[in-house]
């Protein structure tokens, strides 16, 4: 695996689209649409996002261009992550068919998964990736659509110099700069990327580029751009454990502050990179001989999600908030070795109340007013 | 895929009604290599499918050691579960499991036990009564102790008699509100531990039925002087996948379907004492 960063001209991007291409992958990369930077096919460098910034805050996502600047990967994270590539938001888990007399016949769904690359990958969703694995992969049941999706990535990272006001991956260990869990990296500066190799598959494709080395001024150039990054982020989480602070507090008054304010929407749930929750589903077809048994992405947030023959164990919004912030938040280190947050801030810029963890912590905390 | 994901389909050998709303149901695995593989300990649970209704987790209520057959009494309160109760002999539904960990039987072994359960959590520790009894020298006092809401809500009373004839073993009944053919006590299951004699030192204590219940007996049997370790709860949560991936039956840092559902009392005390948790 051992290979020197090279340096790729600003212009030579399309080169690397085109090794990843190779093999048959499916390249997916930051695109505009609908607004927001999602993750979506691309075909060359020209469909990613040149000169487009965003402006985030509590509540708000909105972009805009800032010609004549060329850099492509100048915003901090839209609303998607790497989930909806591992863990899709609905898919066929097995199915039944019932001619009659047999019974129920049961098939499981044969998992399939397209080579896929994907550029322009966050620290912050490298780190949630690694999260969402320890839950899908864990044995005795790991889960075996995850595992072909997942064995089906290709990553290339970029190291992160424009952070959004919401982003506070610094205090949370995750980033900006990707440390692990990637093929490819690369650091944006002013006049191309500087290449490095994460992983041998990744090496691979790097040697196939033939690229010169890359120079000291440019190295330090990168560097610069990181710390900046990091030193930029207004936003923080006070210690990485916070399991004894928020089980002290389960009691704490200020949850009925914040449920003061939240529509108990799932909107947190569905854009953090981390959350697993998911529901079986069955859909039959009219003459009821198949029957599909789905998973589907899940809320805490919702009054199904705790629902018990008759009675909904967390009905009230006090009690969902907790759920979600203390699992997050605390029981993932119990459940995972870690805090279940990245810092990635999207369920701060996208609670459409502009409800903000770091805020809440604080004030759970005492150390201020949410 | 893994045995454990994928239901297979399993036959009604028998049924039996055991109220008007709750049923017992006997099944077998069409594939006959299927049914010799299965093993369970008492306190697991299945997951049961109604083509095109839903899943849903079921105790399993039969001697773990019967090979024949996989005994799940059920309750009608819903969809699937009223789905269930139109099952006959010869109709056909999926099964998969078995899950989650069950009683500490070999911890028990050699002292006394205490089976305290309400409403149908009678459900889960019938497979217990079951084997201790069929492995009563290795066991002290047997102590049943249940409660229900209504007299008339008390399934099995025959079963109840027999056991209470059984040596070595007690039998205590109550319901909150008594009827006219009651001949136990009346009030909460509490009442029963005046009545009931064992070694607090060697007994464990098995529980299972509404969280409050549990909660009030386990503390009571602590106040008694019984070791905190040895109180065991079995957790009711909402249940999708049974193999901790859904995050439905969550309970602080628990996946009940994984973690329990049975639970040493010290692992759950702190959870307990938290409402809508
Ligand atoms: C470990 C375990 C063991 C159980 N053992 C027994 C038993 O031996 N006998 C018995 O009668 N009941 C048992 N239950 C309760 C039984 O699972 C519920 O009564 C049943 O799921 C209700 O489903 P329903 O569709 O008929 O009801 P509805 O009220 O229509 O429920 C709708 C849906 O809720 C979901 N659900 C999932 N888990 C639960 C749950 N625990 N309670 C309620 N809804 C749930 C299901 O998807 C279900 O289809 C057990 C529950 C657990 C967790
Ligand atoms: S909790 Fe919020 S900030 Fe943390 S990983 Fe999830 S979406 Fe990102
Ligand atoms: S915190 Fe915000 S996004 Fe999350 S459920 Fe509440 S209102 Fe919706
Ligand atoms: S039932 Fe899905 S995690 Fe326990």
């Amino acid at each position: 695996m051992a290979s020197e960063p090279g340096f790729l001209p600003r212009d030579g991007l399309d080169r690397l689209i085109e090794a990843l291409r190779r093999d048959g992958r499916e390249v997916i990369g930051p695109r505009v649409r609908d607004g927001a930077i999602v993750y979506a096919p691309i075909a060359a460098a020209a469909d990613l996002p040149a000169g487009v910034r965003d402006a985030q805050s509590p509540g708000a996502y909105a972009l805009h261009a800032v010609s004549p600047d060329e850099r492509l990967f100048a915003w901090a994270n839209g609303p998607q992550a790497l989930k909806p590539l591992v863990f899709v938001p609905h898919e066929l888990l097995w199915s039944s068919r019932n001619d009659g007399a047999d019974g129920p016949q049961f098939t499981a769904a044969e998992p399939a998964a397209r080579p896929t690359a994907v550029i322009g990958v966050r620290a912050c969703d490298l780190a949630a990736l690694a999260l969402q694995d320890r839950h899908f992969l864990r044995e005795p049941y790991p889960d075996p659509a995850y595992r072909a999706r997942r064995d089906a990535l290709f990553l290339v990272a970029v190291h992160c110099t424009h952070q959004a006001d919401t982003c506070f991956c610094a205090s949370t260990g995750d980033g900006p700069e990707a440390e692990s869990g990637f093929d490819l990296a690369l650091h944006e500066i002013d006049d191309g990327f500087i290449v490095a190799a994460g992983s041998d598959a990744g090496a691979a494709v790097l040697a196939g580029l033939d690229l010169a080395a890359a120079d000291q001024a440019r190295m330090d150039e990168a560097r610069a751009g990181v710390e900046a990054a990091a030193a930029a982020q207004s936003r923080s989480l006070p210690s990485r454990d916070l399991r004894p602070t928020l089980l002290e507090r389960l009691e704490s008054p200020q949850w009925d502050a914040v449920a003061e304010r939240c529509l108990s929407c799932g909107n947190c749930t569905a854009v953090c990179p981390t959350c697993f929750c998911n529901a079986e589903v069955n859909e039959a077809t009219i003459d009821g001989r198949e029957n599909g048994h789905y998973r589907q992405w899940d809320s805490c947030f919702t009054s199904g999600h705790s629902y018990l023959h008759g009675i909904v164990i967390r009905s009230e919004t006090r009690a969902r908030y907790r759920q979600w912030l203390t699992h997050k938040l605390a029981h993932w280190h119990d459940q995972y070795g870690r805090s279940g947050c990245v810092g990635c801030g999207r369920c701060i810029s996208w609670c459409p109340v502009g409800i903000d963890l770091t805020a809440e912590v604080a004030a759970l905390a005492g150390e201020g007013t949410a | 895929m893994t045995l454990h994901e994928l239901p297979a389909t399993a036959e009604i050998i028998e049924r039996m009604d055991d109220s008007s709303s709750i049923f017992t149901l006997r099944l077998r695995f069409v594939d006959p290599a299927r049914q010799t593989a299965f093993r369970s300990s008492p306190g697991q649970f299945n997951m049961l499918s109604m083509h095109g209704v839903g899943e849903v987790p079921i105790s399993i209520s039969s001697d773990p050691e019967d090979i024949h057959f996989i005994g799940h009494t059920v309750r009608a309160v819903g969809r699937v579960t009223h789905a269930l109760a139109t099952l006959r002999p010869g109709d056909r539904v999926g099964l998969r499991g078995p899950y989650g960990r069950g009683w500490p039987l070999q911890e028990a072994e050699g002292g006394d036990v205490v089976l305290v359960t309400g409403g149908l959590g009678c459900a889960p520790v019938v497979s217990v009564i079951d084997y201790v009894m069929r492995r009563r020298e290795r066991f002290g006092r047997l102590v049943i102790i249940q409660g229900v809401k209504h007299a008339e809500d008390l399934i099995w009373r025959q079963r109840y008699e027999a056991w209470a004839h059984a040596p070595d073993t007690q039998v205590w009944l109550a319901a909150d509100v008594g009827g006219p053919h009651w001949a136990w006590d009346v009030g909460p299951v509490t009442v029963l531990l005046d009545h009931a004699e064992f070694d607090h030192a060697q007994a464990h204590a098995l529980m299972c039925g509404p969280e409050p219940m549990m909660k009030a007996v386990a503390e009571r049997l602590l106040d008694d002087g019984m070791p905190t370790e040895r109180l065991w709860l079995s957790m009711e949560r909402n249940m999708h996948c049974a193999v901790g991936h859904c995050g439905h039956c969550q309970l602080g840092p628990l996946f009940v379907c994984r973690d329990g559902p049975v639970f040493p009392y010290p692992v759950l005390a702190p959870w307990l004492r938290h409402r809508s948790l």
